[in-house]
């Protein structure tokens, strides 16, 4: 059942996530990758990583592509016309997505570990909240706190150019 | 295998109880409760405002052999109003984005009816909890998928090709934006006291500690009263923020600004009729009914009442030659009845401020988001906190 | 001159706008159950009418009237059609034979028609007619299922009208 849905939601993210580049409606590809991001938030559901895939809609979906669409919609894009092909871009593309491809495959074939899906990942607490605050405030504190710096700065940041008259 | 122990195997159980379930909610309780919003809407309003209200449509008994129509209050008002909306024409202008026109209307009401999946609405009932989907996430599964039901607005909003229709799509995304956050910075202090996320266990810490809104449980709960009065102090902030934001949510007055109808017509409605239409009214008052379902159980204890036992009780007022299984019964349908009789008193609340409180300006409205209340509850998760600190 | 609106300083409790909303929502709820006991104001029409307290000057539907001979006032003279806002009154005059009592008058409306969907019950027709022929009374509930309907004809309008005694008259035996 789970891998039926991993399958299912997994082409949902790569389905819309191919949309996201090729639809030539800019509204239509901020749409696709909110689909993407359910799919990849469906996905970490599937995992029974509740926490992580709800804070993916909340966030990602929810909060920045609605910002995203804001713009879309206030810069008025029209939507693009289909270019005609353009044989040394799409050469280029074609080579970047072998070589991303090459390297893939080198690194996942680099060790037979690898190739078989990790035993579930165990935790001592019942609520994935719970072990995500733990892991957070235990083994990862010191690049929580970095990254809670960093976001204050960014705030304060946002804070002082909007109040200050920029001179 | 017969049948019976087939669907008693746990995982079967859970599939079709969760459908009954859903079915319930969906048949009956949202959509009787829409209907029964849009009368109250309406009957509210005009006695506000000293006038009578819809009183004519009741049951035509004079059809049927009769003497005399029965015009009941003008219930049947619950049932034209449908009807009317389903008989228009479903008019499409001409320069609409079709496929976007299509699916706005169905974006803005699925995410209310997918809030209600993780709002427990009732103790238990022959031992099934009454809660759709009981996750640990709770709270948070509320926020995310309600701050979807944006969507549905901003591309309405677009859609449309009208420039009404856009900016009340451009506003209800800044809106959403400016509140989404305090929103969800207003309950946190509620995790941090409870210790929980998930809303049954919420719920069950209210039952025994008394509801967050004012929690002086009588007899149970280990705190002392000095301890609780200092736990009230950071509720009632967190309430007042939680409620004010969740009208800016649901878009009622005095934060309908993307659908002001005296500046933007109907804002992003506006090119919308007949079906489109009456979709999004039906996710605005799903969406009231979802709001008031999270308030009352994060608030106001859920489908607790005082000194009413819940579905797993044994006790029918000392009675001792029943079945066993009454006191259950009994009991999980009050508790049921408890919840949506406190909801609907708070679809009154919000039916009531919408016709005192004028609309905000949208500057106004922008200021209080992010100036007040974004700081008073950051400032009031500190309060709690250290109330906490304090208290253990 | 520029004028300077000075703002009212508020004090907290105003800058809190809680104590406001608080008191309006104490204001509504008063007047919620003031209706909700069925003593509000509005008055349930078709059951219950306000006809009596119809002001004389109430402009209501145009009608023809008679006097107090049987004579129809109107001459024909089409003013009224002329000076009609929307265009709602259709005269077709005719000459009163010579056999008529009347004959002196020399023209009466063979036909006369008013639109009752185009009238706006403006009262200019009234004001307009040299021989007060023409006046606006109470019916103010001009229904009707078709467009036919709504045409008044002159057998309507009379009837309509009836008999307005008492005005200046300008035909007797004698003029
Ligand atoms: S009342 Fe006014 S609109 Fe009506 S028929 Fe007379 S002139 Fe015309
Ligand atoms: S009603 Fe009066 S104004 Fe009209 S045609 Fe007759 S006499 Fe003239």
């Amino acid at each position: 059942m789970s891998l039926f849905l991993f399958w299912v939601f997994a082409a949902m993210m790569l389905a819309f996530g191919a949309g996201v580049v090729l639809l030539r409606n800019p509204v239509s590809s901020a749409m696709c990758l909110v689909m993407s991001f359910l799919g990849l938030a469906s996905l970490f559901f599937t995992l029974d990583a509740y926490f992580i895939g709800i804070i993916q809609i909340l966030v990602y979906a929810g909060a920045v592509m609605v910002l995203f669409l804001f713009i879309i919609m206030l810069l008025d894009l029209k939507a693009e016309r289909a270019r005609k092909f353009n044989i040394p871009a799409m050469a280029g593309g074609i080579a970047v997505l072998a070589g991303f491809v090459g390297i893939l495959y080198k690194v996942l074939a680099s060790n037979a570990e690898y190739l078989h899906a990790k035993p579930a990942f165990t935790v001592p607490f019942t609520s994935d909240v719970k072990a995500v605050g733990a892991a957070l405030f235990t083994q990862f504190n010191l690049p929580f706190q970095i990254i809670g710096v960093l976001l204050l700065v960014a705030t304060i940041g946002v804070v002082v150019l909007s109040k200050k008259e920029l001179k | 295998m017969d049948i019976s122990s087939f669907l008693f195997q746990p995982s079967v159980f859970l599939i079709w109880t969760s459908l009954v379930k859903t079915l319930f909610i969906l048949f009956g309780a949202i959509l009787p409760l829409v209907s029964l919003a849009v009368f109250a809407e309406r009957k509210v309003s005009a006695f506000i405002q000293d006038r009578v209200g819809p009183n004519r449509v009741g049951a035509p008994t004079s059809l049927v052999g009769f003497k005399k129509d029965y015009s009941l209050w003008g219930l049947g008002q619950m049932v034209a109003d449908p009807i009317k909306l389903l008989l228009k024409e479903n008019f499409i202008p001409k320069s609409v984005n079709k496929f976007y026109y299509y699916i706005a209307p169905k974006l803005t009401m699925i995410p209310p009816l997918l809030v209600l999946a993780v709002i427990p609405f009732g103790s238990s009932f022959l031992g099934v909890p009454m809660v759709i989907a009981n996750v640990d996430i709770g709270i948070l599964f509320v926020f995310a998928v309600s701050s979807l039901g944006v969507y549905g607005i901003v591309l309405a909003g677009w859609a449309s090709n009208s420039k009404y229709p856009f900016l009340g799509g451009i506003r209800s995304s800044s809106q959403m934006i400016s509140y989404e956050l305090a929103l969800g910075l207003s309950v946190v202090p509620i995790f941090l006291i409870c210790g929980t996320l998930n809303l049954s266990q919420i719920v069950d810490w209210q039952v025994k500690n008394g509801w967050l809104i004012a929690p002086f449980a009588v007899g149970g709960g280990s705190l002392s009263l000095v301890q609780r009065v200092l736990l009230w102090i950071p509720m009632v902030i967190s309430f007042v923020i939680f409620l004010v934001s969740m009208f800016a949510e649901t878009n009622r007055t005095p934060f309908d600004l993307p659908e002001a109808e005296q500046e933007l017509i109907g804002g992003y409605h506006t090119e919308y009729s007949s079906m489109g239409f009456a979709l999004f009214f039906l996710g605005e008052y799903a969406a009231m009914i979802a709001g008031s379902g999270v308030i009352v159980t994060l608030f106001f204890g859920g489908w607790s009442l005082p000194f009413i036992p819940d579905g797993s009780s044994h006790w029918l007022f000392g009675l001792t030659n029943i079945p066993d299984w009454l006191p259950g019964v009994v009991w999980g349908f009050v508790n049921i009845n408890v919840f949506f009789a406190k909801v609907s008193l708070f679809i009154f609340f919000f039916i009531w401020v919408r016709w005192t409180v004028p609309r905000f300006r949208y500057d106004q409205l922008m200021k209080l988001g992010w100036i007040y209340f974004f700081e008073i509850a950051l400032a009031n998760i500190f309060l709690a906190a250290l109330v906490l600190v304090y208290i253990k | 001159m520029a004028f300077v609106v000075q703002r009212p300083k508020l004090n907290l409790a105003e800058k809190l706008y809680l104590p406001a909303v608080l008191g309006g929502l104490l204001l509504t709820i008063r007047h919620f159950f003031k209706g909700a006991a069925g003593r509000n104001v509005t008055m349930q029409y078709p059951e219950v009418k306000w006809d009596d307290h119809l002001p004389e000057w109430y402009r209501g539907a145009p009608t023809l009237v008679a006097d107090e001979w049987g004579r129809e006032r109107c001459v024909s003279c089409q003013l009224c059609e002329f000076i009609c806002p929307p265009r709602a009154i259709t005269i077709t005059p005719e000459e009163i034979p010579n056999s008529d009592p009347w004959a002196k008058v020399e023209k009466r409306p063979k036909e006369f028609e008013i639109d009752m969907i185009r009238c706006i019950y403006c009262g200019l027709c009234e004001e307009v007619c040299p021989e007060q022929a023409i006046y606006l009374r109470k019916d103010y509930s001009i229904t009707g299922y078709t467009r036919a309907e709504m045409k008044h004809d002159k057998a309507k309008l009379y009837e309509l009208g009836g008999v307005k005694a008492g005005v200046v008259n300008k035909w007797n035996e004698k003029k």
